[in-house]
């Protein structure tokens, strides 16, 4: 439908057609000697993926021929003229060409397949793997759609071995076999989110309801996005637009019970036939405190306003577009987790319940956060002989205030950041034949860290300006039928500049004075400025390779190194962390850790059933963990002192994925993974592993009856037997005693029960509505979780029930 | 200035021709600009402009506590005072008592606090005693020692910026005083009060 041949109103197609056709009608005025014994080659392709098309035919002047195996015809014997050939297919619209023949001439002439092949196409592109030798895990829209009052967080977690790490109820951020923040890198619609993605209180700032599918990406492929990715890559990303005249999109409300609140979300999508295409896309949500079963979280809820718009030209072997995206929230932080001192800690250990605890409401107190986040992104690509290239551009500004319960009525933020980063890359993807590809790429980027000073409080990310450049190529190749093999190489410098006033006391009792006198700046006396540098030099690359057994089985071994640099709160982090009652020290002396990750998977999958088992070892050379070491006594009390380090880690498990199907309609599913942390001198536990973790479901489903869907899930999450002990002895200044600051030991274990229903059917207006009830901890069980980082404070969140319902058309 | 006019549109025209027969190698040159850009445009930003951020004025730091006890008996004044300059850096603060208490009187005692780290010195016990109704100081000691609060918020609940010390016995020990924000209020002492510590300190006191 959409072939090139068409001129395609007023584009830049038709005019370059034009300009070519008035430039060969110009020449063709002397051609009228005749000399009849001129050769024309053509040769008939594919315009998607250049494979030859058999049996087109060709048509001019009363000549015709069609094309053999190759593509292939030649017309003999031809005058010196013009000629309009006429080229059609079986899957294609006819095509006019004209060619202006003075000798042998050779043409080649792409074709475009006919409308529904190009949507098979697009849908297998869609769901095709990225990587070819890992495998991949994914999520579906259906899912998507489940979750659509949550988080990213709380949705990635279905994903066997990804698990979270909270900040209380609303803060999730994924942890990928057991590594997290700095280790995984999520790209949003083709983009690196720059959102302080270190931090464990920074959530991913995306929109749950602004993305279609997400994928997890490990090994070569993940080269194309990241060489720091040592857990993995998160990629996040719309469907493709449909190429033809089409309106649709979708409406959904949905509701919680506890939050007592919910959200409205709406997408527009406008399509056209000759590639034109536009998206709006909107969310809204509002949520009051949660609720424990037993008491109200005070100061938990949120609300958030995102917003999106995409619009653009897909021609299929050109196009372009323009991405915008707005994520905004403000979120309310526990009340009781403001904690000044360990002895704050202690108290609200031994509580148990949070000492402070109101009735519900909407209201957002402090302390809070405030997020922003805006994305731009501009993309063009045309398809050569050489392959498909793209040159792409974003802008992204992250903008994060905290805030702070403070002394003498300042309202003002405690911590107000802002982070812009612009970055500019180029990728080619070139085929070599049908059995091998090369994707490479280069791209520069520009960041630049802003803390406002007007907070009245010691920065703790300083101002930074940040340099990267970074080159990557992967090859494919299928070796036979049962070999496949992907290898790839990733190349990433950057040069980091920073300004920070250190304590004059700390950066002498670092003895940074002599490791670092370059940086210094002036010495003011209490604070000193310095201007740190850095440069960092890293390569990653990665060997996989896919062994296809039999049609149903395959087995994946991957091999991969991946080099990551210290963010900026492992090297500047300097003094007292107040949300976490700590003080944090980072070292600025600290390399490059570099991680090797060896993974090896089977799947086996026919119509009845789906195994997965996948097995992992990482070991991560001079990983950075931060450790208490100390405790210091400053006029406000004694803090423990937490010290990044770096030391090398190992880390190995397993997750194990079955699904089976009974009779014709129930589904049972286990899931099962498994994570072993230590670090490698000691044997020491890291913290924070995901404790093991098992998951049953059986769903049923009536297709008869409007694709009702019915399932009950039972996640099991055993105790994390091994951790560091980390405790220590607190003096009680009131009782002249010590006490034991007990925030290693993890809670207990705990099962929870979830029930999910969904139910469809379609209005007689031709849309479709689909309804969906989700039970989650059915049984109200009060439990803590060792991933929350606020679990010392509350307990998690007791039953909720949540409805939505959704429109489409 | 009309006769001009064609000229003016064919030379339009044949710029147009150009630009659009030359539009095919243009894409191409856009993308080799694009790519000899790149390198450019990161040399470019280079470290040019050393705009160094402005100093911090540390706003709610509190350096120093100082408890001055005024004997009723006359025999004098003692003062306790815990100073620590470099906030949290790793500089231990300095605890001073400048003398023994005397068993025989009883004291009034007043709690000031400032914060030193700015260049002027800011008094922070302004800050405390306009929202008296968020703070309290706690006191406590190991010896036979009465505290009494001698100043109230507006909801007529103990602050304790102004308070009496009476002791009861003689003896070495230690007297624990501890600024909380937002405690609960009313609240049975110290451990159930919740709130956060802005100020603790232990001094060493000698009764005699």
């Amino acid at each position: 439908m959409n072939c090139k041949c068409k001129k395609c109103g007023a584009s830049f197609t038709s005019k370059l057609a034009l300009a070519l056709y008035s430039f060969f009608s110009l020449c063709c005025i002397n051609s009228f000697a005749q000399n009849c014994n001129n050769r024309l080659s053509i040769q008939v392709i594919d315009l998607h993926d250049g494979t030859p098309l058999e049996n087109a035919t060709v048509q001019t002047n009363g000549l015709r021929g069609t094309t053999d195996f190759d593509g292939n015809l030649i017309f003999e014997n031809l005058c010196k003229d013009t000629y309009v050939l006429t080229i059609s297919h079986e899957d294609c619209e006819p095509l006019e060409q004209t060619v202006d023949i003075k000798k042998d001439t050779f043409r080649k002439i792409r074709l475009e397949h006919h409308l529904n092949e190009l949507e098979e196409i697009m849908v297998i592109s869609d769901n095709r793997n990225s990587s070819r030798t890992l495998f991949e895990n994914k999520i579906s829209k259906e899912v998507l759609d489940d979750y659509n009052s949550r988080t990213i967080g709380d949705v990635l977690k279905t994903i066997t071995g990804v698990s979270t790490l909270n900040s209380g109820s609303y803060l999730s951020k994924p942890v990928i076999n057991g590594l997290h923040s700095s280790r995984v890198i999520l790209i949003n619609n083709g983009v690196r989110m720059e959102d302080q993605e270190w931090g464990i209180e920074h959530a991913p700032s995306i929109d749950i309801n602004s993305i279609d599918k997400i994928s997890i990406i490990k090994g070569a492929s993940a080269l194309k996005y990241a060489g720091d990715a040592i857990g993995g890559v998160i990629i996040a990303d719309t469907s493709k637009e449909k190429l033809l005249d089409s309106i649709y999109g979708n409406i959904t409300t949905s509701l919680q019970s506890n939050g007592r609140g919910g959200g409205i979300s709406t997408n527009y999508i406008k399509t056209n036939s000759n590639g034109w295409h536009y998206k709006f896309q909107g969310t809204f949500k509002k949520m009051g405190d949660y609720e424990t079963p037993d008491y109200v979280m005070t100061n938990t809820g949120f609300s958030e306003h995102n917003f999106s718009f995409k619009a653009g030209l897909n021609r299929i072997d050109h196009g372009f577009d323009v991405y915008y995206s707005l994520f905004s929230n403000r979120l309310g932080i526990l009340r009781s987790s403001h904690a000044h001192t360990a002895i704050d800690i202690i108290n609200a250990i031994e509580n148990e319940v949070p000492l402070v605890i109101n009735d519900f409401s909407y209201d957002i107190n402090t302390p809070r956060q405030k997020i922003s986040h805006h994305l731009i992104k501009l993309r063009g690509f045309k398809n050569f002989d050489f392959g498909k290239l793209s040159m792409k551009y974003d802008f992204q500004s992250n903008d994060r205030k905290e805030y702070d319960i403070r002394r003498g009525g300042r309202n003002n933020p405690a911590l107000d950041l802002n982070l812009q980063t612009h970055s500019i890359a180029l990728d080619l993807e070139s085929k070599f034949n049908n059995s091998s590809n090369l994707k490479s790429g280069i791209l520069a980027k520009y960041q630049k860290n802003y803390p406002d000073p007007s907070t009245g409080v010691k920065r703790i990310i300083p101002d930074y300006k940040k340099y990267d450049f970074s080159l990557y190529s992967v090859y494919d190749i299928s070796l036979s039928d049962n070999w496949f093999l992907e290898a790839g190489i990733r190349y990433d410098f950057s040069h980091v500049n920073s300004y920070k006033y250190y304590r004059t006391s700390l950066w002498e009792a670092r003895n940074y004075d002599e490791l670092f006198p370059e940086f210094v700046v002036e010495d003011l006396g209490l604070n000193t400025l310095t201007n740190p540098k850095f440069t960092f030099n890293n390569i990653s690359t990665n060997l996989g390779t896919r062994y296809s057994i039999d049609e149903s089985q395959n087995i994946y071994f991957n091999y991969s190194i991946s080099s990551r640099k210290p963010n900026p709160s492992e090297l500047f982090s300097e003094g007292l962390h107040h949300s976490s009652a700590r003080i944090e020290i980072g070292d600025l002396s600290f390399t490059s850790e570099v991680g090797h990750n060896l993974s090896l998977t089977y799947n086996v999958a026919n119509e009845k059933s789906n195994l997965t088992f996948n097995s992992f070892a990482n070991y991560v050379d001079d990983f950075i963990y931060i450790i208490p070491v100390d405790l210091m006594p400053t006029i406000a009390g004694v803090f423990p002192v937490w010290e990044y380090k770096q030391d090398d880690a190992k880390l190995f498990g397993f997750d194990l994925k079955y699904d089976r199907q009974y009779f014709t309609n129930f589904i049972v599913g286990h899931q099962l993974s498994i994570i072993k942390g230590y670090e490698r001198d000691n044997n020491n536990p890291l913290i924070n592993m995901p404790p093991v973790n098992l998951k049953n479901q059986i769903s049923y489903s009536i297709l008869e009856l409007n694709n009702l869907n019915l399932s009950l899930e039972s996640e099991y999450v055993f105790s994390q037997n091994e951790y560091p002990n980390n405790n220590f002895e607190v003096f009680i200044a009131t009782d002249g005693i010590y006490e034991t600051l007990d925030t290693s030991t993890p809670p207990s274990a705990y099962h929870l029960l979830n029930f999910s229903s969904s139910y469809g059917f379609k209005s007689n207006k031709g849309g479709n509505y689909k309804i969906n009830l989700r039970v989650e901890n059915l049984l109200n069980h009060s439990y803590k979780n060792y991933l929350n980082r606020l679990r010392y404070f509350t307990h998690e969140m007791g039953r909720n029930i949540m409805l939505s319902v959704s429109y489409s058309y | 200035m009309f006769d001009e006019l064609p000229h003016f549109y064919k030379a339009i025209l044949f710029a147009t021709q150009l630009i659009i027969n030359k539009l095919k190698i243009k894409i191409m040159k856009i993308f080799k600009y694009a790519l000899l850009a790149i390198p450019f445009l990161y040399f470019s930003c280079s470290d040019d402009d050393d705009n160094t951020p402005e100093p911090i004025n540390e706003e709610e730091v509190i350096t120093t506590m100082t408890v001055t006890l005024v004997a009723h008996d006359g025999s004098g004044v003692v003062t306790m005072q815990t100073q620590d300059l470099d906030g949290d850096g790793p500089g231990l603060p300095e605890v001073t008592v400048s003398g023994p208490i005397s068993a025989a009187s009883s004291y009034s005692g007043s709690i000031v606090w400032l914060n030193e780290m700015e260049e002027e010195v800011e008094d922070i016990t302004e800050e405390i005693l306009e929202e008296a109704d968020e703070h309290q100081v706690f006191f406590s000691s190991d010896l036979d020692i009465d505290f009494v609060y001698s100043d109230f918020d507006s909801n007529d609940l103990p602050l304790g910026t102004q308070f009496i010390l009476a002791p009861n016995a003689a003896g070495s020990g230690t007297i624990t005083i501890t600024l909380v924000h937002e405690p609960a209020k009313p609240n049975d002492g110290l451990d159930s009060a919740g709130g956060s510590i802005d100020i603790q300190t232990t001094f060493s006191v000698t009764v005699e």
